[in-house]
This record gives structure tokens, sequence and C-alpha cells, in this order.
């Protein structure tokens, strides 16, 4: 089976992706952890101001069969969470890198970019 | 140690299930996906290759003597191919297993065919021929799991799907009925009986027809996943989580399923079960919902509105049906009335939750 990597994302190795194309940073989770986890029921998110740092658990998702914390890649301050989530949790699984995104951050240190995995070590990891 | 597999475990392989252990046993937990699973069996048909559950088959004549000391239930009410749930218990009255008691026809070689749970099989096994042996009765004790395969065929369209499968008209049998129909050529055990709530049959079959006979269904593939998540809906216990006699011991009366106990029968555990029923419980099999977001797991905390822990969830989820987080567990007695208010922690967050009635579904 072959999962959707994006090129234009970086990846933590616990699978969550970010994308600094624009303004603020968006975070989610990739294709191999949405399909991994199965039906996702419900997503815990931090509020928005929260500040975060690069390895911080910033929430939770949690699907019918099991519970997996999520990890920043970056760190910053939180600027927008994805409300949908809570009465669409299973647009994590429908589009995990699209609607299914998690949260925004204002980051406080770009640099922390380069310490994340590109979408080619990414695919490594997973195949 | 090495996992029993189902004779059908390399199919569902190659069909893209994903696998766990349960009891023992390396079997297939989802095909599709859960929710899509769940819906298949509630809104149309699934099979289930529940090929994990025991078969022990019993015979001789104090085939009938034997089942009735050693199970909760009358088996003496058990005409020729009825079935009935009923619980083995031990001396104390605790739930050792649940279990589907089938008698059998008059022509097959065995008088009785019980269903323990995954991995129980030679543990049951052993209970019978110990016992069997104590009391000098005249029976025969044969664990044949590892000689059949077991699916369940549930959902509203399961009837119609049966009967196709093996041209024999199946749709007159009434709920816990059974008798041998054939399928694929193979001669099978088929009741109306389930663990999902909704109509079914199960097939009890040689092991060596288990692919023919799977090939037979066109109709959602199903894992233990949604078998779970069917079961929870209903509020049915699952050995080893709702009830466990090292862990968690609980009697009939507990565990919600009295009904399964005949105290005008002599068997293991009765005494101490006329106690338990004349003295009352302290604590009741119930069902939870939450009221805040959240999902509850086995092992939460349940606690009172001042936060003192007064149970445990045993079996917990987001019902597919409801959209609603539901859970199962024991609280003391005085909490047990639908609609009291208590409170879960969800990994350290106190949730407002409510007791409900069971089944969370009802007609």
């Amino acid at each position: 089976m072959s999962f959707e990597v994006p090129d234009d994302r970086k990846y933590l190795e616990s699978h969550e992706w970010v994308d600094d194309e624009q303004d603020t940073a968006r975070i989610g989770i990739s294709d191999f952890a949405q399909d991994e986890l199965g039906d996702v029921v419900f997503v815990e998110l931090p509020d928005e101001g929260d500040e975060l740092a690069a390895g911080d658990e910033f929430g939770v998702v949690e699907s019918i069969k099991a519970v997996s914390d999520l990890y920043s890649p970056v760190s910053g301050t939180v600027t927008a969470v994805n409300d949908a989530l809570a009465d669409q949790p299973e647009l994590v699984n429908e589009d995990p890198f699209g609607d299914g995104w998690m949260l925004e951050v204002e980051l406080a240190d770009d640099g922390e970019l380069d310490d994340l995995l590109s979408a080619d070590e990414y695919r490594d990891q997973i195949e | 140690m090495t996992l029993r597999k189902p004779p059908l475990r390399d199919v569902h392989d190659a069909a893209g299930a994903t696998f766990t252990e349960f009891g023992g046993w390396d079997m297939p937990v989802e095909f599709d996906s859960i929710k899509a699973e769940h819906r298949a069996v509630r809104e149309e048909a699934g099979i289930f290759d529940v090929s994990h559950m025991g078969q022990i088959e019993v015979s001789g004549p104090d085939a009938e003597r034997l089942m009735q000391r050693l199970t909760s239930n009358d088996v003496t009410e058990l005409g020729r191919g009825d079935s009935h749930y009923s619980m083995i218990l031990d001396e104390e009255g605790t739930i050792l297993d649940d279990t589907v008691v089938y008698r059998l026809p008059e022509d097959d070689d065995a008088e009785f065919l019980f269903v323990p749970n995954a991995g129980h099989d030679e543990q049951m096994h052993r209970r019978w021929t110990d016992r069997r042996d104590e009391w000098d009765l005249d029976a025969t004790v044969e664990n044949v799991t590892d000689e059949y395969a077991m699916y369940a065929v549930q959902g509203p369209e399961a009837p119609d799907l049966v009967t196709g499968a093996t041209g024999d008209s199946l749709s007159d049998l009434s709920k816990f009925e059974g008798k041998y129909a054939e399928f694929a050529g193979a001669d099978c055990w088929t009741a109306r009986t389930g663990y999902t709530g909704e109509d079914g049959f199960e097939l009890i079959l040689p092991a060596g027809s288990a692919e023919a006979v799977w090939d037979l269904f066109d109709c959602q593939p199903c894992g233990l996943g949604a078998r779970d998540t069917l079961r929870m809906e209903m509020g049915f216990l699952l050995s080893g989580q709702d009830f466990d006699a090292e862990d968690d011991p609980r009697n009939p009366y507990e565990a919600g399923v009295g009904w399964t106990v005949n105290l005008d029968t002599e068997f293991v555990g009765r005494d101490a079960l006329e106690q338990a029923k004349e003295e009352g419980t302290d604590e009741k099999f119930v069902g939870i919902k939450l009221v805040d977001r959240g999902v509850p797991r086995h092992g939460y905390d349940v606690t009172d509105t001042d936060d003192h822990v007064i149970g445990e969830v045993t079996s917990g989820t987001m019902s597919p049906t409801l959209g609603e987080p539901i859970a199962l567990g024991y609280v003391p007695t005085d909490y047990a009335d639908p609609g009291t208010v208590v409170r879960v922690v969800v990994r350290g967050q106190s949730k407002k939750a409510k007791i409900a009635n069971v089944p969370f579904l009802s007609d």
C-alpha cells in the first residue's frame, strides 16, 4: 500500500507534518498515521494562544481502537485550531493533509524546520 | 508463545486485514474500517471469522448430568437443536466463562456442544474431564476446537444470505435454534445465534471447508474490532474484560446475567449464588454515557461527583451507531439507576457522565 507524502511538507518521525508555506505553520498527521489509527473518533487540541515547544505533546487523536499523543514539530504560539474536527473527526481520515489539519502555529524559530524529515526521508521511514 | 491461527488466516491477510492477538489466537481485527464493518452489520450484513471460539463436545449416558452440574442454566429444558446462553462458575459463584450450550440432533455423535471463549477451550476441557472423573460419570468430552472453523453471519440481510448460500431454508429457525445444513458440500452446524444484537446465524464447519464456505458469502467481511463495538452497544459481556476470574471476579448477578442462573438445578457455585441473590449485590454492571467530550476506555476510573473513585470502566468506545461515547462497567448499586450523574476520568480529566440503560440501542 502506498501512502500520500506531499513534498511541500516537513515531517516528524512520530508522523506529524508541518506546512510552513503560509504566514503561520499548519500542522496535522500523515496519511500513513491516519491509516494506522483507523477510524478517528475524537481529536483533542490546545487552545489558541497556547505556547508550544518542539517535541511537546499538543493533543490527542483517538480512533475506535487506539489513543495516540500528538507532538508538535516546532516551537511557537498556537494561532488557530481546526474547530471542524470537534464535530467531524473523520476529516483526519478523509483528508489528512487538507481539511483534516489540526492547528496553526506562529513559529518561534524558523531554524527548527531544518531538524525535521524531508518528504523523501519520511517516505523511507514508512516504507 | 506461538499464536494459534484460524484456518483462513492467510486468506484474510491477502484480503488486507490487520490482525491482533486475542486469547492466544492471531485474529483479523479490521478488514476495511471498523465503522464501515459495524454499519454493514447494523444495516445489511457482515461475516465474522470467529474460529478462535472453542468447541467442546460432550456425549455418553451421563452427558446431560455433567452439563447440568457444570453450567448455570437448566440444560434439561433444551430440546434437540435448541441452545441457550449459560455461565460456567467456580464454587464461589465466580464466572469462569460464558458460553452457548447446544443440544445436538439425535443422530449426531455427540449429545451437547458448547462454545467456550478464545483460549479457554483447554481449561474447560480439563474442567469437564476432571469433574467427570471425580463424580464418576459416564461421559466422553472432546475438545474439537482445532477441527472446526466458526463464522457468524449477522445483520438484517443474514437470513436471505444464509438461505441463499445453502439452498436450505433456515429462516424458519427460531432464535437459539440450530440444525445441520449443507454449505459448499460440507455439513455445517447452523444456529440462529450471534453476539451483535442483530438477526443472524453462527456456522460451525469442518476446518477443511473453511475457504469454500467463506467464499459463499458475498457480504462485508468484519473483524474483531467491529464485533467489539457491536456487542458493546448491546451491553454484552466480553470475557477477560467485563469479567475475569483472576483480575475482576464477578458473579452472574453483579454482571447482569442472573437470568442465566437456574437455582432449581444443582451446579457448581449454586449455593454461593443462592446466598448472593438473597443478600443482593454491592455492585452492578451498568451502561454509562459520557456527557462531556471524550472516549471512555477499559480501566478508566468512574467517580462520584465529588471525585471519589466508585468503579471502573470495563469496556468503552465511541458508539458508531449513536455517535456518542459509551461505556460498560461496575458501580455500587446505589449509583446504578439510569440517569445517575457520575464522572469518568479520561486521561486525567474528569468528564461528566450518566448511568444509561443497556442495551444502548433499543428496538
